[in-house]
């Protein structure tokens, strides 16, 4: 008896639409930009080229500062094949100031157990785009602040 | 239970080579339904159910299909579903939706973008995975071993198979959407190379990106939604073994049955096909005997215009078209899933209510 292996692979090449485009040429310049919906109003970042509450396109673009809100979070304990950072680590949604829309990034630079809900952070870049967030040591969020994006 | 249900909007983006949507579809679908509301004077709040027809496999990654909801604006909270098929069975679910007065206007999508992996290769794993797919035999290839079935027991020439491109491209002329159109000659695409013998380029749907939008409607909303609605008098698919080896590749019992459960009584003026190869249009045409005074597909078909997931619903769509612009009395949409039209699906189109 023997054994075969047979390889099933694909390769695909991703689209940067027009929305993430204008994200991506912003990380390189180290800015946040979102686009706004000209209905409801919402700042979406990364821009989504399209308002995913009225279904109508986004064209008003927003630049958003580097600071925001953990709204949730958690630590990841668990290793797998290709993880880059050691654990124990936090991963968690960020709301950055001006957007209507939490985003997942790493909050590194302080110990898991200090992270929490409302905790203020600032990105820190990298060679391209942001490396990871960290405290900025700013008060806590007031809860009222975030809940409307848990 | 309502018993008539009526196409009243249908509109589908440009077919493109390579769009610059991301595999969300969200891009070619906003102003595609965009279109299709304007039409029919409908907003977002007016639909009941939404449907949508795709495949993560285009996308290479799992629920990518969700991501394109972001187009439909579902805030707040509304009745969506997806099929992992073409539109047009997305337009079979929203169609008993209605029908079972679940809903008064339902709308069905349908998008692909075809090119972000080799959509040959990718084909190739809607086969059986332990001792098909392993050997990619990608669908360009499988279609090729129908039409050298077909040839070789004298059902077409590769003559036969050019007329059709050429029939199919001279009439994609006067359709907006086309990936490829305009007048040739078939001594001149017999000319050019094989692309897998005995298949040429022009046997073979051209990959593309794109999307396509049908609105449907109850007897009660339809008239105030559409001058002329297409009231769909049948709808049925049917599905033949999966097992390339278990099947008699020149026959399409799936097709014939579709079409006899969707209503083969009364003829049609006008055939909308999705064949996505030369010699699938022949075979087609057969199963459902369809003779020479059946327009078949108008639009210039899938042969020039494929987006996967969306070229079948643009079939129905194209058809509805035909009859709501008072083109035809009676036609019927048709679409394929699966290798070597292993799956088929028959809507019947009327101008007259049933």
């Amino acid at each position: 008896m023997g054994m075969t292996i047979t390889p099933v692979r694909l390769h695909y090449m991703h689209t940067a639409s027009p929305g993430e485009s204008f994200y991506l040429r912003g990380l390189a310049e180290r800015r946040l930009l979102g686009q706004r919906c000209g209905v409801c109003g919402q700042v979406y970042v990364p821009p989504r080229g399209t308002c995913p509450a009225d279904g109508v396109p986004t064209h008003e673009e927003v630049e958003l500062a580097e600071t925001g809100t953990v709204t949730t979070f958690c630590v990841v304990n668990v290793g797998y094949p290709g993880q880059k950072v050691t654990p124990p680590y936090v991963a968690a949604q960020i709301l950055l100031d001006g957007a209507d829309i939490a985003f997942g990034h790493l909050v590194l630079g302080c110990d898991p157990g200090e992270v929490r809900m409302g905790m203020r952070v600032k990105a820190v870049w990298a060679e391209e785009g942001i490396s990871h967030f960290e405290p900025n040591g700013e008060a806590d969020a007031p809860y009222e602040t975030y809940e409307r994006f848990m | 239970m309502t018993s008539d249900v009526a196409v009243v909007g249908f509109a589908q983006s440009p077919v493109a080579v390579r769009d610059d949507a991301t595999t969300s579809g969200v891009e070619m679908l906003v102003p595609t339904i965009a279109e299709a509301f304007g039409a029919c004077g409908l907003t977002k709040s007016d639909i009941g159910f939404w449907c949508s027809g795709s495949s993560d496999y285009l996308a290479g990654r799992a629920f990518s299909f969700v991501s394109a909801v972001d187009a439909i604006g579902a805030v707040p909270p509304t009745m969506e579903s997806h099929v992992e098929m073409d539109g047009a069975w997305a337009l079979y679910e929203a169609w008993v939706k209605v029908l079972t007065g679940d809903a008064d206007i339902a709308l069905a999508y349908g998008f692909g973008k075809s090119s972000g992996a080799e959509l040959r290769r990718v084909m190739a794993l809607q086969l059986d995975p332990y001792l098909v797919a392993p050997l990619w035999p990608d669908s360009v290839s499988v279609a090729a071993l129908q039409a050298r079935l077909g040839l070789e027991a004298g059902r077409w020439t590769e003559k036969d198979m050019a007329e059709v491109a050429a029939r199919s491209r001279a009439a994609a002329a006067s359709n907006p959407a086309a990936q490829v159109s305009g007048p040739v000659s078939a001594a001149d695409l017999l000319a050019r190379p094989y692309v897998a013998e005995p298949l040429r380029a022009h046997d073979c749907a051209p990959v593309g990106d794109g999307a396509a939008v049908v609105i449907i409607a109850s007897a009660a909303r339809a008239r105030d939604l559409c001058e002329r609605p297409a009231w769909i008098t049948g709808f049925a698919h049917r599905i033949d073994s999966g097992a390339l080896g278990a099947r008699d590749l020149l026959s399409v019992p799936s097709a014939a049955g579709a079409l006899a459960s969707a209503g083969s009584g009364v003829p049609v003026e006008v055939a909308e096909l999705h064949a996505p190869f030369t010699h699938q249009d022949i075979l087609l045409r057969e199963a459902m005997g369809l003779g020479d005074d059946v327009t078949v597909s108008p639009s210039g078909g899938a042969l020039c215009g494929n987006p996967m997931f969306a070229a079948g619903l643009a079939r129905i769509g194209s058809a509805a078209q035909a009859v709501m612009s008072g083109r035809a009395g009676r036609a019927l949409g048709h679409a394929t899933s699966g290798p070597a039209l292993q799956q088929n699906l028959v809507c019947v189109l009327s101008g007259e209510s049933s």
